[in-house]
């Protein structure tokens, strides 16, 4: 029964004319994503998404991590909304779990307590002298992918398949928590059983790995991370996932958050480093990618255009399972057709 | 090991396969009062012994119900029985009685 529990909710999901809001910390380390979303939803799908050139932070680092006041948060928030309101779209899409997480917040906030939201108004039109709207459909990149999951399957070279074995690969999915821990009618499925990148990977060939921690946080946690000290509480938690999905030997992992992402791939390097143990067989951990990297691959885009030699574990293994093609010279190849320094190989962890 | 300013924390996990609960229902049933605590922490803070020892009644409470008893045997020596414990808890639990009985408990299961 509980498999079949997420059919019980969906959520709306605007079908065209986006704005896009970018990430702060996708664009450093997954630099390729958001390009790949843009153009799947352009050149795939065929729809309307607008980039904005003047976007800025959400403040939602710094808003969980206690050093930014609740007012702030709404007025600068109230600022993005006033970009969407300007370049005429309605549909607010935001590349961050965090973000999606804080404009839902500000939102209901401002949904149950009308005068804080004419407060909000007040400050923004005496900081910046802008007005703003209240978004009508508020979604996470994640939901527009899964929405069109089928359409995109029939454009799609490649499956989640093993071509030595022709067997589905093993995926395990993690959705940020603030996707829909904090509003659960927020996300497709709910808290419980959040449908939405097991529907692409089921849609797509693969077949989802139910683990024991399959729903604990992947240890980013803000405050947790951000003090060196107490980093000890963050990786833990990302270890006791990694020790609950090894039995499963999974083949890759896929996430839908930044913070999710860039936690359970850099953190294979530290533990590697720390206690000499990685999690897959052969030492060279488990890859770990966004969903737009994943939608990517299977569409046929270039690993090295979706930015795949920028994770701390590589994924040519993956790559030889699904049977996408590759060309290690150009791995580290830029834009402009240098070709860039090779970086240091880690002790343990194998690249 | 490289250093990173930081070590990664054991996570603390109670294995309730390894713990043996038949104590604590041996405990529920000399005193019934024992699981209606909600761990307040009154009784150590009045608790004379815990001025001048370590010893936590709280502490000890929680432990216990948890199937951890490793040590229990000797923190409950420092106890004087005095029953002020008693006297100040919220939920009526019979803390002095809790004490004797797990005293008694713990005695004839080690001595197995």
């Amino acid at each position: 029964m509980a498999k079949y529990y997420w059919n019980e909710y969906q959520k709306t999901i605007a079908d065209d004319k986006y704005f896009y809001e970018r990430s702060c910390i996708r664009q450093t380390f997954f630099p390729g994503s958001e390009t790949a979303f843009l153009r799947i939803v352009r050149e795939e799908l065929g729809k309307d998404i607008y980039d904005e050139m003047n976007q800025h932070t959400c403040t939602g680092i710094g808003y969980h991590a206690d050093v930014v006041p609740l007012e702030t948060t709404m007025t600068v928030v109230a600022r993005l909304f006033s970009l969407m309101k300007d370049a005429g779209y309605t549909n607010y899409v935001p590349s961050c779990v965090t973000s999606f997480g804080v404009f839902s917040e500000m939102v209901e906030i401002w949904n149950h307590q009308p005068e804080t939201l004419e407060k909000t108004r007040d400050y923004l039109r005496k900081a910046t002298g802008r007005e703003f709207d209240i978004p009508l459909n508020l979604v996470h990149p994640s939901d527009i992918i899964y929405k069109y999951r089928f359409e995109l399957k029939d454009k799609m070279k490649y499956a989640l398949v093993n071509r030595f074995t022709g067997k589905p690969l093993q995926v395990v999915e993690h959705i940020g928590c603030h996707y829909a821990k904090i509003f659960p009618e927020k996300g497709v499925g709910k808290a419980e059983f959040p449908h939405v990148l097991a529907g692409m990977i089921e849609a797509w060939g693969g077949e989802v790995v139910d683990y024991p921690e399959r729903r604990h946080c992947c240890g980013f946690g803000f405050r947790h991370y951000l003090l060196q000290s107490n980093r000890g509480y963050s990786i833990a938690n990302t270890k006791k996932k990694f020790e609950s999905m090894e039995p499963f030997e999974p083949d890759f992992i896929v996430a839908n958050c930044p913070g999710c992402t860039m936690f359970m791939d850099k953190w294979q390097y530290t533990i590697a480093e720390m206690e000499h143990k990685t999690y897959d067989k052969d030492g060279y951990g488990i890859p770990v990618l966004t969903y737009e990297e994943m939608a990517g691959l299977l569409l046929g885009y270039n690993p090295w255009e979706l930015g795949l030699q920028l994770h701390q574990v590589q994924s040519e293994i993956l790559l030889d399972k699904i049977g996408i093609p590759y060309d290690p010279k150009e791995k580290y190849k830029a834009a402009d057709g240098r070709i860039l320094p090779k970086p240091e190989r880690p002790n343990n962890l194998l690249v | 090991m490289s250093n990173f300013g930081f070590n990664i924390s054991n996570t603390r996990v109670i294995s309730m396969d390894e713990c043996n609960m038949g104590n604590v229902e041996r405990l529920h049933l000399e005193v019934p009062s024992f699981k209606r605590c909600i761990s307040c922490g009154a009784c150590s803070a009045t608790c004379s012994a815990h001025q001048f020892t370590d010893f936590n009644i709280r502490k000890l409470h929680n432990l216990y119900r948890r199937g951890q008893y490793a040590g229990l045997q000797e923190e409950l020596k420092a106890c004087m029985l005095c029953g002020k414990c008693t006297l100040v808890c919220p939920r009526g639990v019979n803390l002095r009685s809790m004490i004797i009985n797990m005293r008694k408990i713990l005695y004839e299961a080690n001595k197995r």
